[in-house]
């Protein structure tokens, strides 16, 4: 009942949607279109739900047991609940002002800069990775040093370099990428298999 | 620029320094900025899921007399024993519709569009050599793509040992997985280096204005 169920019921949907995409019968698309495009959405919100549940209860302890810097989960809390009041259809939904600001002032202030600090981790990540101590290292180092400068105005050096950057991204990358995504492909298909077969089980947890 | 514009603004650039601030030490500026932007962002997207997910898909349908939609409002519903030790088994039952719909429409649709397609993609030099847009240039960087994709699939392919022929395929493949990855760090340093290009336009010309008071960017606009 708590385990065998759940792995039976995840084997007929999964089955199930496997064989619809052969055959495509009237039914088997009703079925599809019923179940399989219109149900996970609402269930998937839920279980987006729980992370926020989560996120709430964990900053709600923090500030009732006054452990260090709880402080900082209550500007946490404080952001979340102006953000949600703000976009209540009451309050004006999307359209409303709180709303809008905060998106303009603090997410759009924020989140690229915590992007853009990564510019300078990834600089010295680029120096230990680019220290050419081998034939292979110099192919990675020269590879992303053409890619970086494609951009870089330098009079009449501006068209080889960007040809060339054209070049090893639309031929060589490709191959490399290609191999990449057919290693992922197979690899998402074994692991759905797995799922699907009720071989792979951790998804249940432990009771 | 109006009083209410400049207070924002300001508030958009303290919160731009303090995260920068983090590149000297950790600080309770950083601090702040980060908590902050942890609940607002949460905050965000359950507004959008709300507008986009409940909405459309459960509120709107209910109202339209489609009771049957009740169904997977109660199996979302028993998601929400996870949050309860005793009861966490029940969540199973909705984790496993989800999962099975999700693996299952993932076997054949990963399959053709990760495998498939690009196996096709990449054996398409024959069509390609035949074709009248066919071009000296084209054949040979299509043969370069074939080849490469060849020796990249053979280094990963670990049921037989990199020695000899192999081995040697094997060591070109590692030539080829390497352009990938330097040009997807290349692209990663260049995507970073814009943004931060961008907060430092929106400290010095959107918040200082400097536009108006530094005469070589004032000459630089108007000639």
């Amino acid at each position: 009942m708590k385990r065998q169920l759940p792995l039976i019921l995840l084997f007929l949907f999964g089955a199930f949607m496997v064989f619809q995409y052969f055959v495509p019968h009237e039914s088997s698309e009703f079925f599809y279109e019923f179940v399989a495009l219109d149900w996970p959405p609402i269930i998937g919100v839920f279980a987006l739900s729980l992370g926020i549940i989560s996120l709430i209860r964990m900053s709600a302890k923090r500030v009732r047991t006054r452990t260090p810097d709880w402080g900082y989960s209550v500007v946490t809390l404080a952001g979340l609940a102006s953000m949600i009041v703000a976009g209540l259809p009451w309050f004006g939904g999307q359209e409303s002002p709180v709303y809008k600001w905060e998106f303009q002032y603090i997410m759009q202030s924020i989140l690229p800069t915590m992007f853009a600090l990564l510019s300078f981790f990834i600089a010295s990540a680029a120096y230990r990775a680019f220290r050419a101590r081998s034939a292979v290292a110099s192919v990675l180092l020269v590879s992303a040093f053409i890619v970086m400068i494609r951009f870089f105005p330098m009079g009449p050096l501006s068209i080889p370099a960007a040809s060339t950057a054209s070049w090893l991204l639309n031929v060589p990358n490709l191959a490399a990428k290609r191999a990449i995504t057919i290693g992922v492909g197979l690899g998402i298909v074994s692991t759905a298999l797995k799922v699907v077969l009720g071989i792979e089980r951790s998804y249940l947890g432990r009771d | 620029m109006d009083w209410g514009s400049v207070i924002s603004t300001t508030i958009a650039a303290f919160l731009t320094l303090a995260i920068f601030s983090f590149l000297y030490k950790d600080n309770p500026f950083y601090k702040f900025a980060e908590h902050l932007v942890v609940g607002v962002t949460a905050g965000y997207w359950v507004v959008i899921f709300y507008y986009t997910v409940v909405m459309p898909n459960i509120i709107e349908r209910l109202q339209q007399g489609k009771w049957w939609y009740v169904i997977p409002l109660c199996l979302g519903i028993l998601m929400w024993t996870r949050l309860v030790p005793k009861w966490t088994w029940i969540s199973r039952y909705p984790l496993a519709l989800y999962l099975g719909v999700a693996t299952g429409a993932a076997i054949p649709l990963e399959m053709k569009a990760k495998v498939v397609e690009h196996l096709n993609g990449s054996v398409a030099l024959v069509t390609y050599m035949h074709s009248p847009q066919a071009t000296t240039g084209g054949i040979i960087n299509n043969v370069i793509i074939l080849l490469g994709l060849v020796a990249a699939l053979i280094y990963f392919f670990f049921s037989k040992e990199h020695k000899g022929a192999i081995g040697l395929i094997a060591k070109v493949g590692i030539v080829v997985l390497m352009v990938g990855f330097g040009a997807s760090f290349g692209f990663t340093v260049m995507a970073r280096v814009s943004l931060l290009i961008d907060r430092f336009q929106f400290l010095v010309f959107t918040w200082l204005n400097a536009a108006s008071w530094l005469p070589w960017y004032y000459w630089y606009t108007h000639n």
